[in-house]
Parts: C-alpha cells; sequence; structure tokens
C-alpha cells in the first residue's frame, strides 16, 4: 500500500479527519526552535499553533504544536523524532486543552 | 592542561583519528589555522575553493567509510560549503564540518563576513552546533563525531566564533573521542515475518540501496541473495555491493535502469528492500512501481519505513546485523521458474550499449577504461563521476565488483562532485588508482581543484568526454521539450588539455590519438594526476529513459 491509497482510505473516515496536539520535550537552547519550525516547514506541513516554554530547572522546554491531522503525521513525528535536541514527541487529540486555554489572548 | 579553543578542537580531532582535512582559511578561522600549524599532526589540503574541500572531505569519507573534516572561514566561506554538506545529506556522508564565525559580541550585527552560518546549516545537516563557550568544545567535537557515523550517516556543522577559539580553558583530562552508536534490537518477530514471507515468495526481488555500503553489509547481502534464489537490483548508490557480472544482478533500476531490471520488477511478488529508501530516480511513480508486490523494507531510519511505500514487514535496524539474523531462517531455494523467466526477459529486453567497440565513443570509452586498467588493479581502482549523461552511463556500463568502488553524487545530484572527490578518495587511499568520469559541463563547475590535485600528486585519471553542452539538458530538451534547444550548448571550445597542463596536470587528447586504446593504458597505469580528454557525440542518448513523472515500465529507448 503507498501513501495514495491511505490517503483515500483516510477520506472515507471522516471520524479521524480534524486536527492533532503534538508535545516535544527538547533540549532548551537558543536554534531548537529553529529546527522544529523549520522542519516542518520545509516537508510543506502546516503548523497552525506554537506554543514554547522552559519546564523545570530550564534544560528543557516543552513545545506544543497544533497541527492538521493528516495521513503525513506519522511520517512528521518520526521526521521530529530524528531531531537531536528533540528528546521526545507525543501525540494528543484536538481535544486536548493547551491551545484552548489560550483562545480568551486571541479574541 | 591549558589549551585555546583552537588547540582543544586540532587534539580533539587527532583523538577522533583524523590526520588530513581540506579546507581554506580565513579571517575568522585563523586561530584555528594557528593552531593547526603550532601543533603540525594533521596534514591540511588547501583547497582553491570550499565547495571543492567539502568534496575532497567527501571522497575521504566515501572511500574510507569514516567521518572527513573540512573546515572553512565565516560569511562567503561558510556558504560556499553548502552544496556540498547538502551533497552529503542526502547521500548519508558522514562529515565533520568546522566553520569559523565572527566574534560572539558581534554575531548580530552584519558584522564583516558575518552570516547566519547555524540558520544556513540546519536544513543541510543531520545536527548541527554554534559553539558559545569554550568548555562546550569538550562535549561538541566528540558528540558530532559521533552523530555523523551513527545510525544514519550524515553531516555535522560546528561553527565556532574566533573570541571561542582564542579563549582558554584549563583540563585536566581530554574526553573520551565519539564512538557511532551501537545499533537498535532487531525485533525478531517482524524477522521471522520477514523470512516467512521471502520463503513463501514466488517472484521475489532484492533490492540494494546504499546503506548496504554503509553498513559494510554486502558480502551478507549477496549471501541472501543466492541463498534464496533472489535476482537482485541495486540503487545507483549501491553499485558495486553485488558484482556485475554476477549471474543474479539486473544492474540498476529505474530512470535509466536497464529495459529488462524494469520488467522484472513489475512481476515481482516479493520486493526485499534492504538500506534503500524508494527515490522517485529509482522507483519512478511510486503508485505504479511494482504493483504486485508486498514489501520487506529495512533501514536503519525508522522515518524511512512507509515514507514512500508502505512495508508489509518493516525492520528498523542495522542492516549488516538483520541479516546475519535472517541468512539462519531462510531456505535454500533454486527458484527454476522464476529465474528463468529472469533470464528470458533479460535476452529479449538487454541493456544496449550501441558502439561499445569503439574507444571515441560514450559506451565504447567507458568499456575502454575498464579494460586498460591492469588486471591486478582492476578491482582496486576507485570510480567517481560528476552529474550528467556520462554518470548514467558509467552506472550502467562500468563492470563494478566491490563496495566503496563507486563515488557518485546520487541524492543531490551535484555537478562538480567528481574531480575533488577523486582527489579526497586518492587522499585516503593512496595505494589506489582513482578514476574520476566527468563531463564539461560538470568538470567546469569545480575546474580550480585541477590546482589542489597538481599540489598534492594525486593518481587521479579524470576522463573528460566532452560533447561541448550541458547533455543531459540537451537530452531532456531534444526528447521533451520538441527539442527547442536553449542555454545547453557551450558556443565554443576551451582547450581542457592546455587547462590542464596549465594547472600543471599531464593531459592527453584521444581524439588525436593514433592508438587510443595504447594511449589511454599509457595514461591510467602511469602514476600521479593526468586529464584524458576525448569528444563524444552530443546527440548520445542515455536510455532507457522514464519520462519524469512516469511508471517505470514506461521507458523510451534502449
Amino acid at each position: 500500500m503507498n501513501m495514495r491509497d491511505s490517503n483515500i482510505n483516510r477520506k472515507l473516515n471522516p471520524e479521524q479527519s480534524g486536527k492533532a496536539v503534538l508535545e516535544l520535550t527538547v533540549r532548551n537552547h537558543p536554534g531548537v526552535m529553529s529546527h522544529v519550525c523549520g522542519l516542518f516547514a520545509r516537508r510543506a506541513f502546516n503548523v497552525e499553533g506554537i506554543l514554547c516554554m522552559p519546564v523545570g530547572d530550564g534544560a528543557q522546554s516543552r513545545i506544543w504544536l497544533l497541527v492538521r491531522e493528516d495521513e503525513r503525521l506519522p511520517q512528521m513525528m518520526s521526521q521530529a523524532g530524528k531531531l537531536e535536541d528533540v528528546l521526545s514527541v507525543a501525540r494528543h487529540g484536538a481535544d486536548h486543552r493547551v491551545f484552548e486555554k489560550l483562545e480568551e489572548f486571541f479574541g | 592542561m591549558k589549551y585555546t579553543g583552537a588547540q582543544l578542537v586540532v587534539r580533539l580531532l587527532e583523538q577522533q583519528g583524523i590526520t588530513t582535512v581540506a579546507g581554506i582559511p580565513g579571517g575568522a578561522a585563523l586561530p584555528l589555522y594557528d593552531a593547526l600549524a603550532e601543533r603540525g599532526s594533521i596534514r591540511h589540503v588547501l583547497a582553491r575553493h570550499e565547495q571543492g574541500a567539502g568534496f575532497i572531505a567527501q571522497g575521504m569519507a566515501r572511500a574510507s567509510g569514516k567521518a572527513a573534516v573540512c573546515i572553512a572561514s565565516s560569511g562567503p566561506g561558510a556558504t560556499n560549503l553548502v552544496t556540498a554538506i547538502a551533497d552529503a545529506k542526502l547521500d548519508s556522508i558522514p562529515l565533520v564540518c568546522i566553520t569559523g564565525q565572527v566574534p560572539l559580541s558581534m554575531i548580530g550585527t552584519d558584522a564583516f563576513q558575518e552570516v547566519d552560518t547555524y540558520g544556513i546549516s540546519i536544513p543541510v545537516t543531520k545536527h548541527n552546533y554554534l559553539v558559545r563557550n569554550v568548555a562546550d568544545l569538550l562535549q561538541v567535537i566528540p558528540e558530532a563525531f559521533r552523530l555523523a557515523e551513527s545510525g544514519r550517516p550524515g553531516p555535522v556543522w560546528i561553527d565556532i566564533p574566533k573570541d571561542v577559539q582564542m579563549a582558554s580553558i584549563e583540563i585536566d583530562a581530554l574526553p573520551e573521542p565519539g564512538r557511532p552508536d551501537t545499533a537498535p534490537c532487531v525485533d525478531m518477530d517482524e524477522l521471522r515475518r520477514a523470512a516467512e514471507l521471502i520463503n513463501a515468495a514466488k517472484t521475489p526481488v532484492l533490492y540494494l540501496g546504499g546503506g548496504i555500503v554503509t553498513a559494510g553489509a554486502s558480502a551478507q547481502a549477496v549471501m541472501l541473495a543466492e541463498q534464496a534464489g533472489l535476482p537482485t537490483t541495486m540503487t545507483l548508490m549501491a553499485l558495486g555491493t553485488m558484482q556485475s557480472d554476477h549471474p543474479l544482478s539486473l544492474g540498476m533500476l529505474g530512470m535509466h535502469g536497464a529495459r529488462f531490471t524494469n520488467y522484472i520488477l513489475e512481476e515481482s511478488d516479493l520486493l526485499i528492500v534492504l538500506g534503500a529508501r524508494f527515490d522517485d530516480r529509482a522507483i519512478g511513480k511510486a503508485e505504479q512501481f511494482c504493483p504486485k508486490a508486498a514489501i520487506v523494507h529495512v533501514d536503519i531510519d525508522a522515518a524511512e519505513l512507509g515514507k514512500i511505500k508502505r512495508p508489509h514487514v518493516g525492520i528498523h535496524g542495522d542492516v549488516s546485523q538483520v541479516l546475519d539474523r535472517l541468512l539462519p531462517l531462510i531456505q535454500v531455494q533454486l527458484r527454476k521458474q522464476w529465474l528463468s523467466r529472469v533470464s528470458d526477459l533479460r535476452s529479449r529486453h538487454p541493456l544496449l550499449m550501441p558502439g561499445l567497440e569503439n574507444p571515441r565513443s560514450h559506451y565504447g570509452l567507458i568499456d575502454a577504461v575498464a579494460s586498460a586498467l591492469d588486471p591486478l588493479q582492476a578491482d582496486d581502482a576507485i570510480i567517481t563521476t560528476d552529474v550528467g549523461q556520462h554518470q548514467m552511463w558509467v552506472a550502467q556500463a562500468y563492470p563494478f565488483s566491490r563496495p566503496r568502488q563507486w563515488l557518485t553524487s546520487g541524492g543531490l545530484g551535484t555537478m562538480g562532485f567528481g574531480m575533488p572527490a577523486a582527489l579526497g578518495a586518492a587522499i585516503a587511499e593512496p595505494d589506489r588508482t582513482v578514476i574520476c568520469f566527468s563531463g564539461d559541463g560538470s568538470f567546469m563547475m569545480n575546474i580550480q581543484e585541477l590546482a589542489t590535485m597538481a599540489d598534492e600528486n594525486a593518481n587521479v585519471k579524470i576522463i573528460l568526454m566532452n560533447n561541448q553542452s550541458l547533455g543531459m539538458v540537451h537530452q531532456q530538451q531534444d526528447m521533451f521539450y520538441k527539442r527547442r534547444l536553449f542555454a545547453v550548448d557551450y558556443q565554443r571550445r576551451s582547450d581542457f588539455v592546455k587547462i590542464a597542463q596549465g594547472f600543471g596536470i599531464e593531459a592527453c587528447d584521444l581524439d588525436t590519438a593514433e592508438n587510443p586504446r595504447a594511449m589511454l593504458a599509457d595514461a591510467l597505469n602511469r602514476r600521479g594526476p593526468c586529464l584524458i580528454h576525448c569528444s563524444i557525440d552530443i546527440e548520445a542518448k542515455v536510455l532507457p529513459i522514464v519520462p519524469p513523472g512516469a511508471s517505470n515500465t514506461e521507458m523510451i529507448g534502449g
């Protein structure tokens, strides 16, 4: 099965279309945002929302990405996981509240 | 011990076993060059353009399998390296690239020769660093080598501001050198499923990629082919992993593969893909590639599994380790029926090589070079190419016999790769003869490195196939743009023999030779650099050709 086949299957199943939230734990240093955003940009995968804050003692940061859920998402997660400064990649459903809570600042 | 940052870099390079680097100095790299001069332990090959330095390092890395180092200054020095580094990224070649940068306090001020090297290098490297503190070098340099050589290899770029090179640091002992990570554990369940598919297949094909070269797995791959009776095709990057005269070898697949190769693939019911990434030049239109085949895909890069084609069995691992565990599970099969169908297709749709008997034609010249080499040295020779028609003709016609014999720019397809890469290979493997097939278009893109080659007196023979044109573009305009030839033919004929001689390189011209085969044999078997010029017909085509966007069975010509 190739990517085009899976694309067709996806379109037949509207339940699975929509959005997803990615949670990345990264090393906190100047440049890591460039690495992550650049990866999504050059692979032509749109990122709709980005949040980044240091966690704990500041050695690490957490990056939240609001993305469209499509058949290329697992590939994007694999590619993000290959970045040396990305320590982990997790995927949440669109119902994750991190972006929802921010909405009042974007009224 | 007290070191400056620059001295520390030199010591850490020594620890990694680096004995030769290629580069060009400049303002922001001067402390590093001074430390190289002071220590005197590392030989520096002075290129004439940073891209040349990058490709010299690539030649060293591709021939040896170990990470090689190139060095440049800030600004234009760094930007000139970008193409060679991007080329290494696309072909998964381990490099460590070190550039000088303006002092930390001046970063962001548009200082003289300042460019955002860190930002520029992100998309063309496996990883990159801007070193902000001299102490960070202790971790960054070994880590750069570890990353460059681990898993799927690639280039790592280290940008070091001038003041960091000059800062001093007191340390008790140098850190351990960086070593490649151990490979991931192989999933035995997936391995068993792969073995079942291979044992049950009726018309399987083995498809080898550059990962076989990287992993040093060609002996096991050939063993798998022989044990299971698998006709075997190779990507451009994998040529040499199975001897080209091996009865199971189908040669290269894809855009310029032989007709029989692509037809055999079309009939396969199982593809065993080892260390390859389903590149578009190899598989044509992805949806129509091997429509009946189940896929077993082994790769060290997990992101390649399912990127283009979803495998039925995907195994993340080092292909050499995977094959060691897989081979005991594979039944011996003669596969008479399938292999007789394979030889039937092979004899009905062979690779046509017109003019093979004429050493002054494209295929004939390649054949004449292979035959002219001293038979004792022929297998030892390293073959590099530039990019274009000559590259595809050599890929189709040269009798490759071992991995790392063939060095070519595959993924990025960089014209100008061949000659500096040949020089790097000759430096890494001084006992071998290195042959660089080039075209006049490619050759002029890094022609200045002839001077470096003369400095090094490297044992490189350049076979220059001159059609006074950008031949591959000419071919595509001819075939796909109604022969509206535009911006492809060079109006004036350059005298390459004189140019080579001007750089201090011996040169000869097959065009005027009374006995071209004798001239070739003499030039190839005498030590030292030499350019061998030969005019070829601009109307000669690389055939067959799969038109861009078409499926592999829609070949034209051949």
